[in-house]
């Protein structure tokens, strides 16, 4: 993700001179390296998003065509993960089905980051009317569990793996909202805000160069601890068979797919859901690390 | 104190009216032609008769204004009628109703394994003194909200029904039948109850009453029971009235796994062949239990802790 203002301390960081900023990446390895928890949620982070980049350098194989001889064999040492009822080998298909999860959870963050942030900065900057209103939708988007929105919205736009990203973001644009709207409401008492518009600057450059980088960073963390939901997320609407069709691979439709074989090959079912699992573990641990930082420096 | 009720009543009233209102444009009015795709669907995908098509949008009230058309839904819904299912025929509302009673049964059995779940664990690991203990039990909660339930349910499912045959895999037969998917649906509340339970407790632990009460001879277990646990406990019962609308989504999945009929099931096969009518009292349906509970809870709180006075605004809860 590119943010203009990482960390949400505004201007301040444009300047930072090149070594301090040194510095700082080793404090940060020094502590990454006293937590081997964190280290080892961000190897598996890591490693996730290169297999969602360049599947071919995790596995030789091709996801979708198997060989009739090697059906449904268990895990072994040529077949890590075992192969499925076509032959094919099931952790190439979850290192290929990376790709197509971590892009439908991408774009379900940025559909709530942006849409939450810019309802929230309406909400708290403006204030009066505009507040109620938009508060008074959020409040009917809390008043609705997230999966039902997403199954509305699946309704309504049809199925596929981009139309699920969107309805999980819709559905998390409430909290993101509420959260940037508290925030705006805080850094709009600041001092520098009334400076700034008795020194002549509009009310629009005020919310962007003044409100917005000192309203982000509570926003921003809140987008990392919503990406392990996300993965639940749209890895449960692929699984009840809302996103890509069949023969593609996806690591909830793979899930799903084991069903049938549930009493033969267990590895089907429980491999690919146990790599979701161990991935939304890792991002709640390096959302909570940089949750705790944050609250640290503010 | 009345007029605060019925400001809360108001309000609830708003938000489904909101709710109803919302869905109905984003399902209604957002699709294409409905009428084109009945129309499609019934012929086959063939050519489309013009003044067939123009009768049927009529006779779907398709032909009025926008605004026409949601009052008359509005009025209608109004009534208990929310339009014909797609898939059988027959009243939505009915047809969704029959759900009802199973998943209330499964949703009600997970909700107080849940609460019985969080609320030992919080207990224990707030009275252990061994700090290697507290770690571990600190730590599943993170687990139990991390695990996609639908795989926590097929892993079970796969153990303890295909391999060593202990319980039945699928259907609603019996209290048998209800066990694993009430253990599906109640890991990821237990999880939640636990960790803001055992957060608050801490806070509560070194608060200086408690202090006072060990001071003056109370036992660590009675300083947590009597004393902490009692302070501790509000911000969980906020929780739970969120919890209420997160067990009708889990049931979506839990049913599914289960092949349990239930509200969850219905829903899922109502997007599957788009039945907007029943997703329609679906989404309806989850915010009128959301509103009815957050409700019951708040007449809950001065029962619970008498210095919360009612004629103010709901309490602020940090962390919750």
């Amino acid at each position: 993700m590119t943010m203009t203002y990482p960390r949400g301390e505004g201007s301040a960081a444009a300047g930072r001179p090149v070594s301090r900023a040194l510095g700082e990446l080793r404090i940060a390895t020094a502590s990454l390296l006293r937590q081997p928890g964190l280290l080892l949620a961000s190897i598996v982070l890591a490693t996730v998003l290169s297999a969602a980049l360049f599947p071919q350098i995790f596995t030789p194989l091709n996801p979708l065509r198997g060989s009739g001889a090697a059906r449904l064999l268990a895990p072994s040492a040529a077949h890590w993960f075992g192969t499925d009822q076509l032959g094919r080998d099931l952790l190439t298909r979850v290192v290929y089905g990376t790709g197509e999860s971590v892009k439908a959870v991408a774009v379900a963050v940025m559909v709530g980051l942006v849409l939450g942030s810019v309802i929230g900065l309406l909400a708290g900057y403006v204030g009066r009317w505009v507040d109620d209103i938009l508060m008074r939708v959020m409040d009917v988007l809390l008043a609705v569990p997230t999966l039902l929105i997403s199954l509305a919205i699946i309704n309504a736009l049809g199925f596929g793996t981009f139309n699920i990203a969107i309805a999980v973001g819709i559905g998390s644009v409430a909290s993101f909202a509420r959260v940037m709207r508290s925030e705006v409401l805080k850094v709009r008492q600041m001092p520098y805000v009334e400076a700034a518009s008795f020194a002549g600057i509009g009310p629009l450059r005020t919310l962007i160069r003044h409100v917005l980088p000192n309203a982000a960073g509570p926003v921003l963390v809140l987008a990392t601890l919503e990406l392990g939901m996300a993965i639940l997320s749209v890895s449960a609407l692929s699984f009840l068979g809302f996103g890509a069709p069949p023969p593609a691979p996806e690591w909830g439709l793979l899930v799903a797919g084991g069903r049938d074989y549930m009493a033969t090959a267990w590895w089907l079912t429980t491999l690919p859901g146990l790599v979701i699992a161990i991935t939304v573990l890792s991002a709640n641990r390096v959302a909570r690390a940089l949750d705790r930082r944050h609250a640290a420096t503010f | 104190m009345i007029s605060y009720f019925l400001r809360r009543i108001l309000h609830a009233l708003i938000v489904l009216w909101a709710t109803f209102t919302a869905t109905f444009f984003l399902l209604y009015v957002l699709p294409g032609d409905r009428a084109l795709s009945k129309l499609g669907a019934d012929s086959g995908g063939g050519a489309v008769n013009l003044e067939e098509l123009a009768k049927l949008r009529a006779e779907m009230g398709l032909d009025q204004p926008v605004l026409v058309q949601y009052l008359r839904a509005l009025w209608r819904a109004l009534h208990g009628d929310f339009g014909v299912s797609g898939q059988t025929g027959g009243d939505a509302l009915a047809m969704f109703a029959t759900g009802v009673p199973e998943t209330l049964k499964l949703a009600a059995c997970a909700l107080a394994l849940g609460l019985a779940l969080g609320i030992g664990w919080a207990l224990l690991a707030t009275y252990t003194r061994s700090s290697t203990i507290r770690q571990i039990l600190a730590g599943m909660p993170v687990i139990g909200v991390s695990v996609p339930p639908f795989w926590v349910g097929l892993v079970l499912l796969q153990f303890l029904s295909f391999q060593w045959n202990l319980l039945p895999a699928i259907g609603n037969a019996g209290l048998a039948s209800l066990v694993l998917p009430a253990i599906v649906l109640a890991i990821p509340k237990a999880a939640v109850v636990a960790q803001i339970l055992s957060r608050s407790l801490e806070t509560s632990m070194k608060s200086p009453y408690i202090e006072t009460a060990i001071s003056r001879g109370a036992s660590r277990a009675r300083a947590l029971l009597g004393h902490a646990f009692r302070n501790s406990i509000i911000p969980v019962i906020t929780a739970l009235g969120m919890a209420a609308g997160q067990l009708i989504a889990g049931s979506v999945v839990v049913e599914t796994v289960f092949s349990r009929s239930g509200i969850g099931l219905i829903t899922v096969k109502a997007v599957t062949y788009q039945d907007t009518p029943v997703v329609l009292v679906a989404v309806v349906f989850a915010a009128s239990v959301f509103v009815t509970v957050n409700l019951v809870v708040d007449l809950f709180y001065p029962l619970i802790d008498r210095r919360i006075d009612i004629g103010m605004r709901r309490p602020t809860i940090q962390g919750a």
